[in-house]
C-alpha cells in the first residue's frame, strides 16, 4: 500500500488520528479498493470508529494488489506510535506540504514520510502487527431513530457537562425537543451529585426522525472525540440509534470521507427482561452483504448463538468464552487467539455495556456468573 | 422557604462566576447564607481546612435583576445552605453568553439549587440548560456556627502590594517552602519570606501604606503606640496563601491585611460591593 497526502488533508488525517486515539491503544489501518480505513475499538470493545478515507482524498492511492484468493494486506500499529507523528496538529498545518504512507509488508515496516518546508523530510519507520479486519457489527438502516445536526450544535451542547462526566443520556422530550443529561449511576449519592439537563429545540436539527419517548446512554469521551473531528471538518453528523443497549453509530458522510463511530449503550434492564426478545435473534443486525469477511460472520454468529441462551440479558460478561461459530470453525480459532490478545485481563468491562462484538452485557463488579441467575439451559460441561 | 433570582445582564453574570470562581480556589464546601439585601459565601474555620476561614459578603442589587427570598419565618428571614461551590461555577462558566440565568431553591428528589440557563439558538426556542446542585439546608439551631468572624486585634494592618505581583512572588516561593511568613510593619514594609535548610529568601515590599484604623470609641486603635520600624510577624501555610491570590482575576480596589503576631493573617479584599474576608492562622 502506498498513499500520498497533500496539504490541507495531512491536517485532515491527523484529526481523524486524534480522534481514534480517544478510543483505542492500536490504531488498525485497512487498505481497500473504496479507500483506506483507519480504525480502532477500546480494550472493553464497548466503543469503535472507523474513518474511511476515499481515493480521492489522496493525491496519490494503490492499495497495493491483492490476488484472488489473497486479501489486501492489513496491519495494526501502536496508537501512541501513529499519533505521535501526528502530535501537533498546528504545526502539520504550518509545516506539512505532503504525507506519505507506505506499508512495506517484507520490511514489516510501516513508513510515514512527512515532507516539511525548507526541504525538511521527516521519515517514520513503524513497526506492525499483522491483523485480521477488524469490524463492529452495526446497522444504520436497523435503527428506529435518526437524529442529523450540525457538529457545531453537539459540541456547545457538551460543553455544558464537567469533562470527567463518563457518560450523557440523550432522550426525547414533549415538542419534538432532544434533551441531554448527565448520567448518574444508581449507586451515586443524589444529595452529592449535580445533575445538568440540556434541551434543544427540534428546529436547530436539521432532520429528527426519532421514535417518541425513547433514550440511550453512551459514553461522552469517544463522543467528543468525534464530535471535535466533525466540528473542525464543518460536517454535520448523524446520530442512529435505537432501544437501549443496541448500539447507537454516529456517522459523519462527505464526498472524500465517510466516519462511523459505534458506541455501546447502556442496557435498560428493567425494561429489556419485559421484553427478551429485545435482544433476541430476531432483532439482530444480518451481516450486511459487502463485509464478505469472517471475522464478521464470526462476530454475527457470536451474537446469534448468544441469543439463544438468552431470557433476560445476563448481568454476567463472559468477555471470552465464546461458543463455536458452527459455519466456520477454523478462522473462529485464529480470530479466538485475536480476541485474546484484544482483550487485555484487567481492563474493567464498562458498566452494563453492551459489548459491539459480542452482543453481551456486563456489570462491574461481579467477575464470575451469578449464582442466582436463572438457568434456562443447562451447562454442558458444568463446574462441579 | 423560597428563594428565585434572575441575572440577565452580562456584565454582572460575569462578575458573579468571577466571584464564584474565587470562592472555588478558597472552598471546597460552603455556606450560601441568603438575605434580603445579601448573599454571603462563609467558610468557618474549622480543623479540617487547616483552620482557614473565608466570609465573602455581596449585595444583590449589584448582580441580580429579580431576588426574592422568604427565610424560615419572618422573624429569621434567612436561608442558610451548604454546596459545593464548584458547582455552580460550572454551571456559571458555560452561561457566559447567556440571555438570562435563573436560580431557585427547588426540592425535588433533594433539596437543590436549580440553575436555569437562556441561551441564544439559531432557532426560534433558545436553547435551555438546568443545573441542579444538591445543597444541605442547615437548620436554625446551626446558624451560629456561621457567624461573621470578628475582626482580630491586630498589630499591624498594611495595605497590599499589586496582588499579581504577590502572587508570582508566592508562587515562586511554593516550590521552595511549604510555609511562609509575611512580616509588616507600620512603616508601610512588608517581606515575604521563607526558610529551609538550603535557602532563605525575602521579598521586600515597602512604602505599601498602613490603613488609618480607628476604634469605634473614636480614640486609638489596635497597633497604636506600637514601634513603627518593628516587625509583626506570622508562618502561615504557603499553599492557603497562594490559594487566595490565585483566585484573584481581577485587581481589588483595595486589598489589605491585619497582622496579629504569630497568631494570624486576616486579609480583606475590598471589589465594587463586594468584600471578601480571608483569615489563615499561624503555624506555631
Amino acid at each position: 500500500m502506498k498513499c500520498v497526502i497533500a496539504g490541507g488533508n495531512v491536517k485532515v488525517l491527523g484529526r481523524a488520528v486524534h480522534s481514534l486515539s480517544r478510543i483505542g491503544d492500536e490504531l488498525y489501518l485497512e487498505p481497500t479498493e473504496s479507500g483506506l480505513s483507519l480504525r480502532a475499538v477500546n480494550s472493553s470493545r464497548s466503543a469503535f470508529a472507523a474513518f474511511l478515507f476515499a481515493p480521492l482524498f489522496f493525491q496519490l492511492y494503490e492499495p497495493g494488489s491483492a490476488g484472488p484468493d489473497t486479501e489486501l494486506f492489513r496491519c495494526k500499529v501502536h496508537m501512541k506510535s501513529f499519533l505521535g507523528v501526528f502530535r501537533s496538529l498546528p504545526s502539520l498545518e504550518k509545516s506539512v506540504g505532503k504525507c506519505l504512507i507506505l506499508l512495506k509488508p517484507r520490511a514489516s515496516r510501516l513508513v510515514l514520510q512527512l515532507h516539511c518546508k525548507h526541504g525538511v523530510t521527516k521519515t517514520h519507520n513503524l513497526a506492525f502487527q499483522e491483523c485480521e479486519r477488524l469490524q463492529a457489527v452495526f446497522d444504520t438502516q436497523r435503527c428506529a431513530s435518526r437524529l442529523c445536526a450540525p457538529a457545531r450544535l453537539l459540541a456547545e451542547a457538551v460543553v455544558h457537562f464537567p469533562p470527567t462526566l463518563a457518560e450523557v443520556t440523550l432522550g426525547t422530550g414533549t415538542g419534538g425537543r432532544i434533551s441531554l443529561r448527565n448520567y448518574v449511576e444508581d449507586d451515586a449519592e443524589p444529595s452529592k451529585t449535580m445533575v445538568t439537563e440540556l434541551w434543544l429545540a427540534e428546529d436547530e436539527f436539521q432532520s429528527v426522525a426519532v421514535a417518541p419517548g425513547s433514550h440511550i446512554t453512551f459514553c461522552l469521551k469517544e463522543f467528543r472525540g468525534l464530535l471535535s473531528f466533525a466540528e473542525a471538518s464543518n460536517l454535520p453528523l448523524t446520530i442512529h440509534f435505537d432501544k437501549p443497549g443496541r448500539p447507537v453509530i454516529f456517522t459523519l458522510d462527505d464526498t472524500v470521507l465517510e466516519v462511523h463511530l459505534v458506541l455501546a449503550t447502556l442496557s435498560d434492564l428493567d425494561s429489556s427482561s419485559q421484553c427478551p426478545s429485545t435482544n433476541g435473534v430476531s432483532h439482530l443486525p444480518a451481516p450486511p452483504d459487502d463485509f464478505g469477511d469472517d471475522l464478521e460472520s464470526y462476530m454475527a454468529a457470536m451474537e446469534t448463538s448468544e441469543g439463544c441462551s438468552e431470557g433476560p440479558p445476563s448481568p454476567t460478561f463472559p468477555l471470552r468464552t465464546p461458543q463455536p461459530a458452527k459455519s466456520k470453525p477454523q478462522q473462529q480459532e485464529e480470530e479466538e487467539e485475536e480476541e485474546e490478545e484484544g482483550a487485555v485481563p484487567g481492563t474493567p468491562p464498562h458498566k452494563k455495556f453492551r459489548s459491539l462484538f459480542f452482543g453481551s452485557v456486563m456489570t462491574p463488579g461481579r467477575p464470575g456468573p451469578a449464582t442466582t441467575q436463572e438457568v434456562l439451559a443447562e451447562d454442558s460441561d458444568g463446574e462441579s | 422557604m423560597r428563594f428565585r433570582a434572575k441575572i440577565v445582564d452580562l456584565a454582572c453574570l460575569n462578575h458573579f462566576s468571577r466571584i464564584i470562581n474565587t470562592i472555588v480556589k478558597l472552598a471546597k464546601t460552603c455556606i450560601l447564607r441568603l438575605t434580603v439585601c445579601k448573599l454571603y459565601f462563609i467558610l468557618s474555620d474549622k480543623v479540617a481546612n487547616g483552620g482557614a476561614s473565608m466570609w465573602c459578603e455581596l449585595s444583590q442589587g449589584n448582580f441580580f435583576d429579580e431576588f426574592q427570598m422568604e427565610g424560615v419565618a419572618a422573624e429569621h428571614n434567612e436561608i442558610y445552605l451548604e454546596f459545593v461551590p464548584e458547582n455552580l461555577w460550572r454551571a456559571l462558566k458555560t452561561a457566559q453568553s447567556a440571555k438570562a440565568v435563573k436560580i431557585k431553591l427547588t426540592n425535588k428528589h433533594c433539596p437543590c439549587l436549580r440553575v436555569a440557563v437562556d441561551l441564544p439558538s439559531l432557532s426560534s426556542c433558545s436553547r435551555i440548560v438546568t443545573h441542579d446542585i444538591p445543597v444541605g439546608v442547615i437548620p436554625r439551631r446551626m446558624w451560629n456556627d456561621f457567624r461573621e468572624p470578628s475582626m482580630p486585634d491586630f498589630d499591624v494592618s498594611i495595605y497590599l502590594p499589586v496582588l499579581k505581583t504577590m502572587k508570582s512572588v508566592v508562587e515562586r516561593m511554593k516550590n521552595l517552602s511549604n510555609f511562609i511568613v509575611i512580616e509588616a510593619n507600620l512603616s508601610g514594609e512588608m517581606n515575604l519570606k521563607i526558610e529551609t535548610d538550603l535557602v532563605s529568601v525575602t521579598t521586600h515590599f515597602k512604602d505599601l501604606g498602613n490603613p488609618p484604623w480607628a476604634s469605634e470609641d473614636g480614640c486609638q486603635s489596635s497597633g497604636q503606640g506600637r514601634d513603627l520600624e518593628s516587625m509583626a510577624e506570622a508562618c502561615i501555610d504557603i499553599k492557603k496563601l497562594q490559594q487566595l491570590l490565585a483566585g484573584q482575576q481581577v485587581n481589588p480596589t483595595k486589598a489589605l491585611c491585619n497582622i496579629v503576631h504569630k497568631r494570624i493573617v486576616h486579609f480583606i479584599l475590598l471589589h465594587e460591593e463586594v468584600s471578601l474576608q480571608y483569615f489563615i492562622p499561624a503555624i506555631a
